[in-house]
């Protein structure tokens, strides 16, 4: 299984698209890692350098309908050879989310409420979060706050995470 | 309890169910392109299973940057090429053959109703047009698809959308789907398929339901699904004409895919149509909808006709209209891109190149290019287009760049125009 916990990168606006996330004119790569530098160059968002800010994260936090856009796979991949194997939002959209899991990576979805109250509370601090797959539980901590909040992940979705993607999971059963 | 299409088709095809909602559904048909099938390709070489579930049922274009730009584009379709031939793909289309997966792959006859087609393109729930379940899927997805011959889903949900009314003259169906994306906003029909139907969907041609159904991704949704009638036999009929003893008998094997008259929907939306206006995007969201006559005067400098959404022979047609005996402003780059080979032969054919030649248009060879930005028309920093594609991402067309969506007709005009503008069809209608 990958690896779920560390540093939280936090994105401030709903309806980020794969154009955004990895740029049409790098999908000529044909290796994942070499992606890795353009993770986030188009990112409409003030304030935001890509290079600068994805440096070190393992974790990201955002709004709603995160991924929309066009089916690219490179999206997920240019997360996950940055280290960023886990994305929670308010919602993701259908492709990006399967692309996720399907990879090995995790989209969890949590409620307006709690994504909001994440962004008041660790959006402007240095943020650590814990992600425990037995206890479905997430531990969000900086410098004297802690949160816990739990989660939830389909059968499904949890087969293809320790299954380590769909292809493991369908080549095993199909 | 009735059923959608949706539902039929799924139920018609289902292989596990292996947890909750998750159906695991046998596909008809794996669509390729040389985007994002080569690392689905490498990584079943890595894994010593280099071969497919059925060479018939894989179809392969090489469109999204035709002719190759650089060393990095010919690696791709090399690997496509290559890939296809020692599996014996016999539907494989290269340069001089090629054209836009979601145009090509229907005129060849490859979509059927009932049908269950992947590829690794959100667009591809245009094939949802002739009532099939077509939907847009990752790399993983893909790999799996050409392996195994399978994909896994939720079960569908269903919006129903009812088009009705008089579609008044120069609104076309791109005014009617910007429309609808507007008021679904851009993930108002995510995890779900949205069923097109009404008078407005059985008077349009195959070309304008699949300009319909195409951009149902840009409301998040699934699939766009058409039911299949007469005009869906028709367009198929010289494919199908030896399986059918006539017309009606292949109607009638289609319509078991029709939904149920007590069909379970999450939403019917009623929508008509008879005072739309042409419709344009503002902004960086396919929902940013605006009518034209608002958006008038917007100054632009690039005009682009073409790509799965309006780059099929009506759209050609319609735009020539609008041109035909006026030039271009000299501040405007015209660019048209016909969709495929058999489409530019019969623009050559009927006249519409040498119109739009005259009026000052670059012509160029079928292929994606410029939509997303990979060739053919890129845009520079602060640059704007009036574009007939379906994304206007922010740096979808070359960073920096800003793109207005629009109907072919309004494209035409704002070229004329050097501005975003209505055509004459649409006010030439109005003063009647």
């Amino acid at each position: 299984m990958k690896n779920f916990s560390g540093k939280v990168l936090f994105l401030d606006r709903s309806d980020i698209n794969t154009d955004e996330i990895i740029p049409a004119k790098y999908l000529t790569e044909i290796t994942k890692e070499s992606l890795k530098p353009y993770l986030l160059e188009d990112l409409k968002l003030d304030g935001f350098e890509s290079l600068r800010d994805v440096e070190g994260k393992t974790v990201v936090i955002t709004r709603a309908n995160f991924g929309c856009g066009s089916s690219r796979e490179h999206a997920p991949w240019a997360f996950e050879v940055n280290g960023i194997n886990l994305i929670i939002g308010e919602s993701f959209a259908r492709i990006f989310r399967q692309n996720m899991f399907n990879c090995g990576m995790m989209a969890i979805e949590l409620s307006v409420r709690d994504i909001d109250r994440l962004f008041k509370i660790f959006a402007d601090r240095e943020t650590f979060l814990e992600a425990d797959l037995e206890k479905n539980l997430l531990v969000i901590k900086a410098e004297g706050v802690e949160e816990k909040i739990s989660f939830s992940i389909s059968e499904f979705d949890r087969a293809l995470v320790e299954a380590g993607g769909w292809v493991a999971y369908a080549d095993s059963h199909y | 309890m009735g059923k959608t299409v949706a539902e039929k088709i799924f139920d018609s095809h289902l292989v596990d169910n292996p947890s909750g909602d998750i159906n695991v559904i046998r596909l008809d048909a794996v669509f390729c392109h040389e985007i994002t099938t080569p690392v689905a390709i490498n990584d079943l070489v890595v894994r010593d299973k280099d071969r497919v579930f059925d060479a018939s049922k894989i179809k392969v274009v090489i469109d999204h940057v035709t002719p190759a730009k650089d060393s990095k584009t010919a690696a791709q379709g090399k690997i496509l090429r290559e890939w296809s031939r020692r599996n014996h793909i016999q539907d494989f289309f290269d340069i001089g053959r090629n054209g836009v997966c979601h145009a090509i792959f229907p005129e060849k006859g490859f979509v059927r109703p009932g049908y269950t087609i992947i590829m690794g393109d959100s667009h591809t729930c245009t094939h949802g047009a002739f009532g099939a379940f077509a939907a847009g899927v990752g790399t993983t997805d893909l790999e799996v698809g050409i392996l195994k011959g399978v994909c896994a889903f939720h079960y569908p949900h269903t919006i129903k959308i009812v088009l009705n009314g008089h579609m008044p003259e120069g609104v076309y169906a791109k005014d009617v789907i910007l429309s609808v994306i507007g008021r679904l906003g851009v993930s108002g029909a995510t995890n779900k398929v949205i069923e097109f139907t009404g008078s407005v969907v059985d008077a349009l041609s195959m070309e304008g339901r699949m300009t319909l159904c195409n951009m149902a991704i840009e409301a998040g949704g699934t699939c766009g699904i058409c039911y299949p009638d007469m005009t869906t036999v028709a367009y198929l009929w010289k494919f199908i004409k030896d399986e059918y003893s006539d017309k009606k008998a292949a109607l009638e094997d289609f319509e078991k895919f029709l939904p149920d008259s007590d069909a379970k929907y999450d939403e019917v939306i009623d929508f008509d149509v008879s005072d739309l206006e042409p419709q344009v995007t503002f902004g960086y969201k396919p929902d940013n909808v605006k009518p034209v006559s608002e958006m008038k005067g917007i100054k632009i400098d690039q005009v682009y006709i073409g790509s799965c959404t309006n780059g099929r022979i009506e759209d050609l047609r319609v735009a020539a209209q609008v041109l035909k005996g006026n030039k271009i402003s000299d501040s405007i780059r015209g660019i048209v891109s016909p969709a495929t080979p058999e489409i530019f032969s019969r623009a050559m054919d009927e006249g519409l190149l040498k119109i739009f030649m005259d009026a000052g248009f670059c012509l160029t060879n079928p292929t994606c290019g410029a939509c997303l930005g990979m060739s053919n028309g890129v845009l520079a920093e602060g640059e704007v287009c009036a574009s007939t594609t379906n994304r206007n991402f922010n740096g979808r067309m070359g960073k920096g760049g800003m793109v207005h969506l629009m109907s072919p007709a309004t494209a035409a005009a704002s070229a004329i125009a050097g501005y975003i503008t209505n055509s004459d069809r649409y006010k030439s209608a109005k003063r009647k």
